[in-house]
């Protein structure tokens, strides 16, 4: 039972960075009807930015932020420079393309840095307080919830309160006639790619230290977790994206803590054709129906 | 092969498309053009011309699953790790290399069977999404099951010492040649006749495909089932050469470099999949030299890997004649 409640709240920590992963995945497929293949690549991209910024000044929070701004400037240079020119007409092609920025990411950054795993100190102790002698939750786990959290809630309150969020959904959702409306669509898109990555920057900010550290393919598998976790909620769910991070984060915890750690990607995999084959919508998605286009 | 060329020429009364070569032609001149090369190329540089055929075993499968029937794969890394491991398994257990690399074609194409049924019920970034997974869980399986694959140390593979007259190169290539012409010579076939015809038509349109008859999830199964086999039939032919498997052989990487080779030689051509097996063999050789010139470790395989991506985005942004043609009417849509 001890074991159990451990692995609940790691695969709950686990979780929340698969949701803010899943999150970002689920902005960019919103707006554009694109995949962002090249989301953990871009992350990774930023991690190791920040981390050299963490090396020369000494501050781990100075290279949070460079990171989250590193991840901006990165999503809004993919979409103006690349993403923009893609032709939509086949949906192969979005994701060919950033399959291709994965390759260069991940060479670039070899070229750079090397290909060996670099360590990622997190900022907060890694150990589990003790509840009632029962190992639960490490300040770090809190971090994650924190930050998480935070994003969360900004994202709602930025998407459904503020005039920019109304101009980036209706961008979104019917663009020729926001057009019209003299909403900046192209604008629009920018900001949204940017947003994204700068999720996306956080969650793998979040995730590194608890894998094996800085490597150019450190995201691979987290990307497999979090593209699950986006299908498992609905693409096109938020919310959905969210609670199908906290599910996939349990599963692979407890497949983890039970089975060995080494079976984890063959269950996520086992999950993402379960549920792409019985429910392709997501199991939260409000349409009922699936698209047949 | 009759069959479906008898059934070609009474569907088609005046066959509107150009003469093309005979793939016989094609297949009996790269035979004399391999073998004339065996003798006269160094023994390195043999050993890569036996790598690009085990290379465009792959590609070949791999453009006609793409380029002709609109399915993407990011998994044929792990369905040559299937053929490779097969091989190693059969050959430390019977030694035989023959059979052993028809069993790892059955294998692979049993596991591509299996793959390509979820895959025909998937679009797009679903597609992509689920291959991708396929991908990245090899070596969580080698891990798993470390005492039939060893882990990340893999196997090492048992052969015979090739015939007295050859060199372990000329062999080699002979082998993968051999290989490959064979795959070369059946996708041609296959995709000249209906087979061809209907992965066309499910590509182009899936309504019009369905209302003229065409089973769409059949003629999908089929295609990847092909392809699978192509890539089972490279993987094991890349593990005789290296005489040894291991997850880190089959990364992910892999699965990528192989789409770009097809996309950079044209989707759907057999000739693009050859020009793409060459640049997989050549780009890296030259990363190399220029790396070693820079007395540079770290250039060495990122620069192959940047410049196979840039390629990528630059062919997909600047002419990407071959994936837009794919689904022109295709909506945003997943099913």
């Amino acid at each position: 039972m001890d074991r159990f409640l451990f692995l609940t709240f790691d695969g709950l920590s686990r979780g929340a960075v698969y949701a803010a992963f899943a999150l970002a995945l689920v902005l960019i497929w919103r707006a554009t009807r694109i995949v962002n293949f090249a989301q953990g690549a871009m992350a990774v991209a930023t991690a190791y930015v920040a981390y050299s910024v963490s090396d020369a000044t000494g501050s781990y929070w100075l290279g949070f932020i460079v990171a989250l701004v590193a991840g901006l400037l990165l999503g809004a240079g993919v979409e103006r420079v690349v993403m923009r020119f893609v032709d939509h007409s086949s949906p192969l092609n979005g994701v060919v393309v950033a399959l291709g920025l994965v390759l260069i990411i991940q060479g670039v950054l070899g070229m750079i840095y090397g290909n060996e795993f670099r360590p990622a100190t997190a900022p907060f102790s890694r150990d589990a307080f003790e509840i009632g002698g029962v190992a639960l939750l490490s300040r770090y786990d809190l971090f994650v919830f924190a930050a998480v959290g935070a994003v969360v809630v900004l994202l709602t309150l930025l998407f459904t309160r503020t005039p920019t969020g109304l101009r980036m959904r209706a961008a979104a959702f019917a663009p020729d006639v926001s057009r019209l409306l003299g909403v900046p669509v192209g604008g629009m898109l920018t900001l949204g790619w940017a947003l994204a990555a700068a999720v996306g920057s956080l969650a793998g900010m979040l995730v590194i230290p608890t894998e094996l550290g800085l490597h150019p393919t450190a995201m691979d598998i987290v990307f497999i977790s979090a593209f699950t976790a986006a299908v498992v909620g609905g693409l096109d769910s938020p919310i959905g994206s969210v609670l199908g991070g906290l599910m996939v984060g349990l599963l692979l915890s407890y497949i983890s803590g039970y089975l060995g750690a080494t079976v984890a990607p063959m269950a996520v995999l086992a999950l993402l054709v379960v549920v792409l084959l019985s429910r392709p919508d997501g199991l939260f998605s409000r349409r009922a129906k699936a698209r047949t286009a | 092969m009759t069959v479906v060329r008898d059934r070609v020429t009474t569907r088609i009364a005046s066959p509107p498309m150009r003469r093309r070569l005979s793939p016989l032609l094609v297949v009996v001149a790269g035979a004399a053009i391999v073998v004339a090369l065996t003798y006269t190329l160094p023994p390195f540089r043999t050993y890569q011309l036996a790598t690009v055929g085990a290379y465009l075993c792959v590609t070949a499968g791999l453009t006609v699953l793409t380029g002709l029937n609109g399915q993407l794969s990011l998994g044929h890394g792990a369905l040559m790790a299937t053929g490779a491991y097969t091989l190693a398994l059969w050959q430390n257990k019977f030694n035989l290399l023959a059979v052993g690399i028809v069993v790892a074609v059955l294998v692979t194409t049993a596991v591509g069977a299996v793959i390509g049924l979820a895959a025909a019920r998937l679009r797009g970034p679903y597609l992509a999404g689920l291959t991708l997974a396929v991908a990245v869980v090899v070596p969580s399986i080698t891990s798993t099951f470390d005492e039939t694959f060893n882990s990340d140390q893999g196997l090492s593979v048992i052969l015979n010492p090739p015939p007295e007259s050859l060199t372990v190169e000329q062999w080699q290539a002979w082998l993968c040649w051999g290989a490959a012409l064979v795959t070369v010579f059946v996708l041609a076939l296959l995709t000249r006749g209906r087979f061809g015809r209907d992965m066309r038509a499910v590509r182009d349109d899936e309504t019009a495909a369905r209302l003229a008859g065409i089973s769409i999830a059949r003629t999908q199964v089929a295609a990847f089932v092909v392809s699978a086999a192509c890539a089972g039939l490279g993987g094991a032919l890349f593990a005789v050469m290296a005489q040894s498997v291991s997850p880190g052989a089959f990364p992910l990487t892999l699965s990528l470099f192989l789409l770009m080779a097809i996309v950079i030689g044209g989707l759907g051509r057999l000739s693009g999949a050859l020009i793409g097996a060459v640049l997989l063999v050549a780009l890296p050789a030259v990363a190399h030299e220029i790396g070693e010139a820079a007395g540079s470790q770290r250039l060495e395989g990122n620069l192959a890997l940047t410049f196979f991506g840039v390629v990528l985005v630059v062919v997909m942004l600047a002419a990407p004649g071959g994936l837009a043609s794919l689904r022109p009417f295709k909506k945003k849509g997943h099913r």
